[in-house]
């Protein structure tokens, strides 16, 4: 201010600098134009990649129902997909939540057998109450997510060999204390609270798996601990340093990741109304392949769980649509194995053209 | 007489600037011959190009014995032809490192026995009492170093008949750091004894004293260039000293300290003790900027780490003020709660996670307050952290970015803010400016101003002299895991601090 009242009006260099101030905003306006630019194009790109699935999944219904309209656009063949596959569903969502501090549990699916296979045991052999086995099956999940937790982060071994390892431990026990064989008479009242009542015509247990998923959604997304859980998974050695217990985090991913698991058997056992000791590990594949699929949708690049509930959708359309076709049932191995590897290819894809911008 | 290896106008740039200008070198026959240099001048770039590790700009040209060298490298050609590396810092690849490989035999059954008497009758060449059964990783750091330099250049010597006759280039990439003195002299024992067999040796080192001792000539690289080649029983300790931090002394900075000598506020550590490092004590008065230094390997930079609880197996007490902590149990989440913040080294491995938004890595720390009503969304964490981002002048300021799509200093910046807004009571950063651009030096300083001017006290390990003269209060200069020198008053310039360094490493082994 001094120096400016100091000079005299038409001083040469006020002149230069006014035109050089001129010269500097126009410069600025520049920038922040290409920034606005570069916010755009980023969001087209991304709106694409977000809903790309969903569109995905219209093209899906709309080329199969233009062969098989009957069957492909009616309410009750979604109404029927959607309740039998409440279990993939919660499997899914409790397989991100390890997924994200980037430990796997290939266990989870194991303990749908085996929660499942509890709940008949002390129900129908031993006679405890229903509310009883239910308790006991979901302490029993937590425990053995504890287990893994234990062994991953203890004695510090990678979370495939131990789950991989804990899940055929289970498997087995599962066979033992049902003798090999099927149990049924599960009292009738968990068979009415999963798959009897019904709303919209779809199974009431459909609706559990959807509070699940927006409960998750919510954690990861709106909240404190679900960004901290990104972080332990992205960078372990930052999270510590930045103050966040890491071990806690990870034990607790695993330990809910197996109570989910324990509760996706009750409603494998409600729905129905007895248990077998070996179907349950059929849908481990089903859960991986729509995890990573989930993964590159909705919030592309991480693991979520709107996305994922997506992805078992998107995958089950197409099977039951190439059912409707004619085609045998090994289209379901075709469709989930598949699944994974192309899923898995294009979140690679994300991740590799993220470092690139 | 033909040289071993021929170096004509070596050049490498990284961006813009040249890490290597036009650095021409040859090594004779049969010579040991020093390399020599500060960080940053160049020295581990050209090693990195022998080994095939950078490609060099165009017009470098190499020979090896008369060979024309193809760039980039591939270990198996220069090998072929007779050039071999030990590489110091890398022990641990030494463990998975095959003693049988020495055998020419290409048998499909080995015979162990065999074996073993092989070995054993090629360490007894080289005066080595190694007991071949043994696992590598059971020997001591010495005998570990001793294995590998046999290893690389009985290698060379089994290599095409070429290399054989030739006895070959044996490159030793700052063998001694981690060495005691008596390791020092087997090393340079063995190192002799190749040179007998007529092995060329190219010693890389900090070390000016290990230099004169075992060298023939020595060059000196200042800034990626070539300074003077030397007869190193023609050249005084004090001319290599110049020679390598370069004669101008650039002028004292005058710096506004900010110290409060307040006992009440003191911050002491007392018998700090960790792995290779210890016992150390010493105080910083509130607002005061302190400088860690010393050659690599010295454990200066793991002072910080081990006082923030980073470091397993790390003994002593730190008080601030009156309350006093045990570093025994010491973990990130208590230092965090007393005020301690800990900016690592390691930008996008300990820092910061680089495919993460640059919002969520600045507010990080700080997710709990920002929560209002159970709920913290995207627009409220980008919208506080481009305010800080903005104070630190971080660009492009769009925090939905992630972090590794910053550049270098702007990285950094971002990751100072992260802890900057916690205004910690002590800031503990390892080579804060370790790969940032001037300008954005400039604005990392000034915020570290701004936060001595509230009492917070900071340490700042750093082998950059330049940056620890312009900013500390006060330096400690370490060397074998322990203080040996404190330079005090403020006012040290570049050289002055890289003299100190040098001395007091090669004075305090000449102690031993």
């Amino acid at each position: 201010m001094d120096t400016e009242a100091v000079l005299p009006e038409n001083d040469p260099y006020l002149e230069k600098i006014k035109e050089l101030e001129n010269r500097i905003s126009r410069y600025e306006s520049l920038v922040k134009t290409n920034s606005n630019n570069l916010m755009s194009g980023y969001s087209a790109k991304s709106f694409f990649e977000r809903f790309g699935l969903l569109f995905a999944w219209a093209i899906l219904i709309l080329a199969i129902g233009f062969f098989k309209p009957d069957s492909m656009f009616s309410w009750n063949s979604y109404a029927v997909m959607f309740g039998s596959n409440t279990m993939v569903v919660l499997l899914t969502v409790a397989l991100i939540i390890p997924l994200t501090t980037s430990d796997f549990d290939l266990s989870v699916a194991s303990v749908m057998g085996l929660s499942s296979m509890m709940i008949a045991v002390l129900n129908v052999n031993l006679g405890f109450s229903l509310s009883q086995s239910l308790i006991l099956a979901l302490i029993c999940g937590a425990g053995i997510g504890a287990l893994n937790a234990f062994f991953i982060i203890y004695f510090g071994i990678h979370s495939l060999i131990v789950t991989l390892g804990i899940g055929y431990f289970i498997n087995g026990v599962t066979l033992w204390i049902s003798n090999s064989q099927s149990i049924a008479g599960v009292s009738m009242s968990l068979v009415k609270a999963v798959i009897l009542t019904r709303f919209l015509g779809i199974p009431i247990c459909f609706y559990y798996a959807v509070i699940l998923v927006v409960f998750v959604w919510y954690v990861f997304q709106y909240t404190s601990l679900g960004r901290r859980l990104l972080f332990v998974g992205r960078g372990r050695e930052v999270a510590r340093l930045s103050g966040v217990n890491v071990e806690y985090m990870r034990a607790g991913a695993l330990i809910a990741s197996s109570t989910i698991a324990a509760f996706a058997g009750i409603i494998y056992t409600g729905m129905r109304g007895a248990a077998d000791p070996s179907s349950a590990t059929a849908f481990l594949l089903p859960a991986f392949a729509a995890a990573f699929l989930g993964s590159t949708t909705i919030y592309p690049g991480r693991f979520n769980a709107p996305g994922a509930f997506v992805a078992v959708f998107f995958l089950s359309t197409g099977i039951m649509g190439l059912n409707f076709l004619g085609v045998d049932s090994f289209v379901q191995n075709l469709f989930y194995g598949g699944g994974l590897v192309v899923a898995v290819s294009i979140s690679q894809l994300i991740r590799g053209r993220q470092q690139m911008d | 007489m033909q040289n071993a290896l021929q170096i004509r106008n070596m050049t490498k740039a990284f961006g813009g600037a040249l890490a290597l200008d036009s650095v021409s070198l040859d090594i004779k026959k049969g010579e040991t011959h020093g390399l020599l240099g500060s960080n940053g001048s160049g020295k581990s770039t050209l090693i990195k190009i022998l080994s095939g590790f950078h490609e060099p700009s165009k017009g470098t040209e190499a020979y090896l014995f008369g060979n024309k060298l193809r760039f980039p490298l591939t270990g198996a050609v220069t090998r072929s032809l007779g050039l071999a590396f030990v590489h110091q810092p890398d022990l641990t690849v030494t463990e998975n490192f095959r003693i049988g490989d020495l055998s020419t035999e290409n048998n499909w059954a080995i015979n162990w026995k065999n074996e073993h008497r092989e070995i054993k009758s090629v360490f007894e060449k080289y005066n080595l009492d190694i007991n071949p059964t043994v696992q590598v990783s059971t020997l001591s750091a010495v005998e570990q170093a001793l294995i590998s330099i046999v290893r690389a250049y009985e290698e060379l010597k089994l290599g095409e008949g070429l290399a054989a006759k030739k006895n070959g280039v044996l490159i030793l990439d700052e063998p001694t750091p981690f060495l005691p003195r008596s390791g020092v002299d087997q090393l340079f024992d063995l190192i002799r004894r190749c040179v007998s067999f007529g092995a060329s040796v190219i010693f890389v080192s900090h070390d000016i004293d290990e230099v004169i001792e075992i060298t023939d000539r020595a060059t000196i690289l200042r800034d990626g260039k070539l300074i003077e080649t030397v007869e190193t029983k023609n050249t005084s300790y004090n001319r290599f000293v110049e020679l390598i931090i370069g004669r101008s002394l650039e002028g004292k900075a005058t710096k506004k300290t900010n110290i409060h000598y307040d006992s009440q506020r003191l911050i002491t550590v007392r018998s700090l003790e960790a792995k290779q490092l210890g016992p150390i004590s010493f105080d910083i008065s509130p607002g005061e900027i302190l400088g860690l230094t010393g050659l690599v390997g010295s454990g200066f930079d793991q002072i910080v780490s081990a006082l923030y609880g980073a470091r397993d197996g790390t003994k002593g007490k730190l008080s601030i003020g009156s309350r006093s902590i045990n570093l025994v149990n010491f973990s990130p989440i208590k230092a965090l709660e007393r005020g301690i913040a800990y900016l690592p080294a390691d930008r996008l491995a300990e820092a910061g996670v680089g495919s993460i938004s640059v919002g969520d890595n600045i507010v990080m720390p700080n997710y709990d307050n920002l929560t209002s009503g159970y709920i913290l969304t995207d627009p409220i964490v980008y919208k506080y952290s481009e305010r800080l981002a903005e104070d630190l002048d971080v660009k492009p300021n769009i925090p939905s970015l992630t972090l590794s799509s910053l550049s270098g200093g702007n990285a950094q910046k971002s990751l100072l803010a992260k802890w900057l807004q916690l205004r910690p009571t002590l800031l503990l950063l390892d080579e804060p400016t370790q790969g940032v651009d001037v300008g954005a030096r400039e604005t990392i300083w000034d915020e570290l101003n701004k936060l001595t001017i509230e009492g917070s006290s900071i340490i700042v390990a750093s082998t950059d002299y330049d940056q620890l003269a312009q900013i500390c209060d006060r330096i400690l200069v370490f060397n074998s895991g322990i203080i040996v020198e404190e330079m005090t008053g403020g006012a040290f310039s570049k050289s002055e601090i890289a003299e100190c360094v040098y001395t007091v490493a090669s004075q305090s082994q000449k102690g031993e």
